[in-house]
């Protein structure tokens, strides 16, 4: 069973340009020194832009390296996600980094990297394939979260995420051993055909549990949240903005193919793991979320809510299901790349504030940043008929024709007490006193933050085609 | 890499006999034996040495069951590079390992019961594992028959061949280790002298050299 090696590297030609590109931005960083950041970060957007092209247009489906890495219209959809999610921070955090003092060449090299991780873990078919992309991305972003190593925080935020980083992956390969050693394989569609030629071991399902858990921290759903607001308000913005945007959207897809695809025969056991896992994460982004003061803390307690949201499409099991989670995802990246290009812009002439109630009566001195921030925040609560209803709505609604009313009902309810920390956003901004303007927003977040509010507002209108997409991408697992 | 003579191994009735019985039982005695001194030596320099005793043993026992490349690897690397490595350590810090070891005597017995215990473990799961039926089915990669696949040879198929897309990566996983290193720790001080070869190239007597009339007896 030797993998053919020319169709194997034609197919996997996207990752091995972006490999390539890496390293070729690494060597030209290397031999210009410190000034050629500017050059080495554009020169990063071009290559993830042409290998987003590369995906989108010129990539077609089947299993290379003997099934290691397989692409079908699902791994296209969340390649092309991850690489503009990517190319987006990049975009928004260059003068982020260059006004904080740390714009090493190694920043856009890393993220390119870390992209690279994804693409490999939304194309992973094989166990070993699965923990070498979520290594490659995650080892990346420690580096990212630290990046700014004169900061304390920074550097706490970098050590904490690698220590919690590391105890998720040692609980990710012990439930990969358990897995191999019941299954004896580690391809997922190997280990599907085993779980449905045999009965149901108990030590699988402990295989099962342990998969599931390392994946659950890497999406941040509780109970592996704890790292999640600490890593978050310590890491440089830009770095948060990323964690909180393409390598969570590569997590969730890793883990609906790995549901999907390796532990499809034995659903009803991932299924009770994944409805408890959405239940908490949706109860805790809620409830938790209500004491924050620090809108880096709010958000990461929100991306843990809207991890728990899209776990129920997955919960689901159905078409329908991962038709709402792609979705979901492409929704969330959208609202969060947009709303952390806000919170970069949350500038005085004395620095960076994070605070919330800094955004006080900021509908009176800066009306369109303020109007976008609370169009992202109708639709980060959930209001319609901006695009973040759209997305709760596929999700509950696969849920419900799956028969899972408690999870819709408790969904339904949690996103009622999550809007409440959405509407004190908006309240704060359009009816408490003024404390003085922000600078004025650069031209980059102004763009990335005027894209994402056009996108959600105007989803309604073009979501139909989006939805065809989607629809595509969710077929291919079944 | 365990041989599998005739689907014995399983069963776990593998006896050995003549030369390779006498060979095994010397490679393991004194595997065991120079474990111990290990521990036991006081000069911290023989337990280094008593280390790499180990690893040569461990080689030999490898040896045994036909895994020559992974005889091999562990000379080159435990013993080339590592154990190497520890032999530098000990004697460049000059560490008091006899006053570290002084209270070791008194967990000897938290020590000793821990060790009872896992190896009350180990003889369980070890005596009541089983194979699932199926497994020679299922499994990915069958270790080949040593008469057909040297093992080297079957190493070189896992490795480069069948998952030559994980081992790539495994590149790049280091790459980014590397980079993250660099990054985190390499600060460039503006008072320390650092080499440039350029300048050490460039040098011409007339800049180096500077001529003194010494006069005798009186020094520099």
């Amino acid at each position: 069973m030797l993998p053919d090696l020319r169709s194997s590297i034609a197919l996997a030609s996207p990752e091995l340009f972006l490999a390539i590109a890496a390293m070729v931005l690494l060597m030209i960083g290397v031999s210009v020194g410190r000034k050629a950041t500017l050059l080495v970060t554009s020169l990063a957007i071009v290559a993830l832009a042409v290998a987003a092209v590369w995906v989108a247009g010129f990539s077609h489906d089947g299993a290379a390296f003997g099934g290691m890495f397989v692409m079908d219209s699902f791994a296209r959809f969340a390649k092309v996600l991850a690489l503009a999610g990517s190319a987006a921070t990049l975009l928004m955090g260059y003068n982020f980094i260059r006004a904080a003092r740390f714009d090493t060449i190694e920043f856009p090299v890393l993220i390119v990297l870390c992209t690279l991780g994804m693409m490999v873990m939304i194309s992973a078919g094989d166990m070993l394939a699965l923990y070498m992309g979520l290594e490659l991305q995650s080892l990346a972003i420690y580096v990212l979260a630290a990046s700014n190593r004169d900061s304390l925080r920074s550097t706490e935020a970098g050590l904490k995420y690698f220590v919690l980083g590391a105890l998720s992956s040692g609980m990710l390969l012990y439930g990969i051993s358990l897995v191999y050693g019941y299954t004896g394989n580690t391809s997922f569609a190997a280990i599907a055909q085993a779980l449905a030629a045999d009965q149901r071991q108990l030590g699988l399902v402990f295989g099962l549990v342990f998969v599931l858990a390392g994946l659950a921290f890497k999406i941040s759903a509780v109970p592996f949240h704890m790292w999640t607001p600490d890593v978050y308000e310590g890491a440089p913005t830009p770095v948060t903005a990323f964690m909180a945007a393409a390598p969570k959207m590569a997590a969730i897809a890793l883990t609906v193919r790995v549901t999907m695809d390796a532990f499809e025969p034995i659903a009803a056991d991932w299924r009770q793991i994944v409805i408890f896992i959405s239940i908490a994460s949706m109860a805790l982004g809620s409830f938790a979320a209500i004491g924050q003061r620090n809108i880096k803390r709010l958000m990461a307690y929100s991306s843990i809510g809207h991890m728990g949201f899209v776990l129920v499409g997955l919960a689901a099991n159905s078409q329908e299901g991962v038709r709402g989670v792609a979705l979901y995802m492409l929704i969330y990246l959208v609202m969060t790349l947009g709303t952390f290009a806000f919170i970069m812009s949350m500038r005085r002439t004395t620095g960076h504030v994070e605070n919330t109630d800094e955004l006080s009566g900021l509908a009176s001195t800066n009306p369109v940043m303020a109007t976008v921030m609370t169009l992202l925040m109708f639709s980060l609560a959930g209001i319609p008929p901006l695009a973040g209803f759209w997305a709760k709505w596929y999700v509950f609604l696969a849920a419900i024709n799956a028969q899972l009313y408690t999870l819709a009902v408790i969904g339904v309810l949690t996103s009622v007490v999550g809007a409440y920390y959405y509407l004190r956003v908006i309240k704060i901004m359009w009816f408490d006193e003024p404390v003085g303007g922000f600078l004025p927003m650069s031209g980059e977040l102004r763009a990335v933050l005027g894209f994402s509010g056009a996108f959600i507002l105007l989803y309604i209108v073009f979501g139909g085609p989006i939805g065809r997409v989607a629809s595509a991408a969710a077929a291919s697992f079944f | 890499m365990l041989p599998t003579k005739g689907g014995e191994a399983h069963s776990g009735t593998v006896m050995l006999n003549g030369l390779p019985a006498v060979f095994f039982y010397l490679f393991a005695f004194v595997a065991i034996a120079s474990a111990f001194m290990v521990i036991a030596a006081r000069n911290p320099v023989h337990s280094v040495l008593f280390l790499i005793l180990t690893f040569f043993n461990a080689a030999g026992l490898f040896l045994l069951t036909g895994a020559e490349f992974l005889a091999m690897i562990l000379l080159v690397v435990y013993v080339g590079a590592v154990a190497v490595l520890f032999l530098f350590v000990v004697m460049m810090l000059d560490v008091d390992f006899a006053e570290l070891k002084s209270g070791a005597l008194q967990y000897a017995p938290i020590g000793a019961l821990v060790g009872i215990i896992l190896v009350g473990e180990l003889i369980v799961v070890l005596g009541g594992y089983a194979f699932s039926p199926r497994l020679a089915a299922t499994t990915g990669q069958p270790t080949p028959p040593l008469a057909e696949r040297a093992n080297t040879a079957a190493l070189g198929d896992v490795l480069y061949t069948h998952y030559l897309f994980a081992f790539q990566l495994a590149g790049m996983v280091l790459l980014v280790a590397m980079i993250g290193a660099i990054v985190l720790t390499l600060r460039h001080k503006a008072n320390v002298r650092r080499q440039d070869i350029n300048q050490q190239v460039a040098r011409v007597p007339e800049t180096a050299i500077e001529i003194r009339k010494v006069r005798t007896g009186e020094g520099v």
